[in-house]
């Protein structure tokens, strides 16, 4: 049961903060960095499988394979850009979490612009031309 | 490299330790040493930390397949 030790791992890494904060302010912050670093590792590994999963799915129903691999990519940055705006906010750079945010937005963005295309294409051929 | 909570554990002693010897060395009137240890011990638990950071990245990049 992954779960169980990660719930109690949350449970240890608070309990460690509070001691630490009055001791030592830039180890709290570190132990909260490596807490969220540990649960998202583990959750990475369980991950693969599901991404396994999507991409068989995929092959079987025959969709091009540039369209679920922007759209892993999209995941993708969107994991990174949260990871790296709740550290930031954490640290109490607020204004610094919402900039690193508007950058996955627009890499986000940026990469599905091949998908948009391809939308106003084939809705651009549905009209009728005059 | 296990990534656990001994790790977590491994941190929160160091961090401990140094703010123990920066006490200690700050009584003994050697503020400069103090300054010092406490910056030694930053460090280190930085090292820790970045090889974490290293390899959630790599892992994040092998299951996105963002190469580029």
């Amino acid at each position: 049961m992954d779960i169980i030790q990660i719930v109690t791992l949350g449970i240890i890494a608070s309990i460690l903060y509070i001691v630490l904060k009055d001791l030592h302010g830039p180890f709290a912050f570190v132990i909260i960095l490596v807490t969220g670093l540990i649960i998202l590792l583990v959750v990475m590994k369980q991950l693969g499988s599901i991404i396994q999963l999507i991409e068989s799915l995929g092959e079987k129903a025959a969709i091009d394979g540039m369209y679920i691999n922007t759209i892993l990519k999209i995941i993708g940055i969107a994991y990174l850009t949260e990871l790296g705006a709740n550290i930031t906010k954490d640290a109490g750079l607020g204004a610094v979490a919402a900039k690193i945010e508007l950058a996955g937005k627009i890499f986000i963005l940026l990469l599905a612009i091949p998908i948009i295309t391809a939308v106003i294409e084939s809705i651009l051929n549905f009209l009728p031309s005059t | 490299m296990q990534m656990d909570a001994s790790i977590l554990f491994q941190i929160a002693g160091i961090g401990i330790i140094v703010a123990l010897i920066h006490t200690i060395l700050k009584q003994m009137g050697k503020e400069e040493i103090a300054q010092f240890a406490t910056l030694v011990g930053f460090i280190i638990v930085l090292v820790i930390v970045i090889n974490g950071l290293s390899d959630l990245f790599q892992q994040i990049r092998s299951v996105f397949l963002l190469q580029g």
